[in-house]
């Protein structure tokens, strides 16, 4: 039973692979412009560029590029609202920067052969660093002290404190880590599923052509699974830039309310 | 510092690499990290920059003239459908008025024709009745006259033909009996 699997070895990791583009170096520290660096060019230079043309339009009635950037703006801007109240807005620019670069390095990420940037935890976790270093950082710049009300809910009898003070700081302290997998963990499986059914799908097609007919039925199958997961792929790409920065305003909320 | 710390930690996992281990999964590689962290700090700088400094406020000043905009436009249309229903209202005012002061003028001429009517009937009226009263009494009178006449030629037949009879009546009784035969 030799179905000429094994000449080309499945190999999913690879597309995150990081590559050298240039090699930089400062003070021996490496810095090298990667693929890594280079797709988040991409994504920072499109979103610029998008963004940066439908706002010199500045028509009355807008076209079509200028709607669909109004529509982002609208989207982010009750996103915070809804979440973290007026005083919220102070963080649009913010929320509106992180939604957009998570959601254009998704979205690049979607193309064949393209490198995800947000696949690699070091990105989702420095993005989350940020985003809890600013929680912190305004809400006791704002709160003071009153800030750690946070992990003392009012109104629960005293020696629920004991139980819940605890629950409370380890809940905040698991916020930056599991806002970070989330994200990673989400790309990263979800590029593994395609190219895993890709990859089969196209050795198994390979397959039928040298004889195995029946092979090539599975094979249909595992591309019909791989067009599907493509689309199901999309969703999850515009669904965790949005989870990233809605969750983001909700943290936001705390530091600017922190007595719940 | 943290890229620093990476930066030592890449430099160490490197070392201690053997040939023949297998290859380590790349997102958990740490020779790229510093890199990453570098270019990500930039890269999501620049972005923030350019949007919050240069794009989102342009966005945010297009909308709020739009919107300003419609709420002004709102506010004229609000105006002018005001100053229509006023203006409707005034129409109907006076489209009421005239037909009352139609009304009033057509009473008033059917007054005035209606008086003279009964005025000029009620003069016919009595110059009928006049002529007819005079008519009458020259009836009555000429009646009477007729009547004289008609006894005084009765007197005169009936002395003829008492004549004729060899009688002779006094005028006196003759006329006696003339007004008594002819009441």
């Amino acid at each position: 039973m030799n179905f000429a699997l094994t000449q080309t070895a499945i190999d999913p990791i690879h597309q995150f692979q990081v590559s050298k583009w240039l090699d930089l170096n400062i003070g021996g520290i490496d810095i090298s412009f990667t693929n890594a660096s280079g797709f988040m060019l991409l994504g920072v230079v499109l979103c610029i560029a998008f963004f940066g043309y439908a706002a010199s339009k500045r028509a009355l009635v807008p076209g079509r590029t200028q709607s669909m950037a109004e529509i982002g703006y609208g989207f982010v801007a009750d996103m915070v609202r809804s979440t973290a109240g007026e005083e919220g807005l102070r963080f649009f620019p913010f929320v509106f920067t992180l939604f957009f670069f998570v959601f254009f390095a998704n979205m690049i990420g979607m193309v064949p052969y393209a490198f995800t940037t947000t696949s690699h935890l070091v990105v989702t976790g420095a993005l989350s660093i940020l985003v809890i270093s600013i929680v912190i950082g305004f809400g006791i710049w704002k709160n003071g002290l009153k800030f750690f009300k946070l992990f003392a809910p009012s109104g629960a009898p005293f020696l629920i404190y004991f139980i819940l003070v605890p629950i409370e700081v380890i809940s905040f302290l698991a916020r930056p880590v599991t806002l970070a997998l989330r994200l990673f963990a989400n790309m990263l499986a979800g590029h593994i599923m395609l190219k895993l059914f890709a990859t089969f799908a196209a050795q198994l097609i390979g397959a039928a052509i040298s004889g195995t007919v029946l092979l090539g039925v599975v094979g249909l199958l595992a591309f019909g699974m791989g067009v599907a997961l493509n689309a199901l792929e999309l969703l999850v790409a515009g669904l965790q830039a949005y989870v990233f920065a809605i969750l983001t305003c909700v943290y936001l909320n705390d530091a600017l309310h922190p007595s719940h | 510092m943290l890229i620093a710390l990476l930066a030592q930690e890449a430099a160490h996992g490197a070392e201690h690499m053997p040939d023949d281990a297998p290859p380590p999964f790349p997102p958990f590689e740490p020779w790229h990290m510093p890199g990453q962290l570098f270019w990500l700090a930039i890269l999501f700088a620049v972005l923030y920059f350019a949007l919050s400094r240069f794009i989102l406020p342009k966005m945010s000043d297009t909308i709020e003239k739009r919107s300003d905009r419609i709420a002004s436009d709102l506010d004229q249309a609000a105006a002018l459908n005001e100053q229509a229903t006023e203006a409707q209202q005034a129409l109907e005012l006076r489209i009421a008025q005239a037909k009352a002061k139609a009304r009033e003028t057509a009473a008033k001429a059917k007054q005035k024709i209606d008086d003279e009517v009964s005025a000029q009937t009620a003069r016919v009226d009595a110059e009928i009745e006049k002529k007819l009263e005079t008519a009458e009494s020259r009836i009555t009178e000429m009646r009477a006259k007729a009547m004289q006449n008609v006894e005084q030629i009765a007197i005169d037949t009936a002395d003829a033909m008492t004549a004729r009879f060899g009688l002779k009546a006094s005028p006196a009784d003759l006329k006696k009996a003339v007004s008594a035969s002819l009441k």
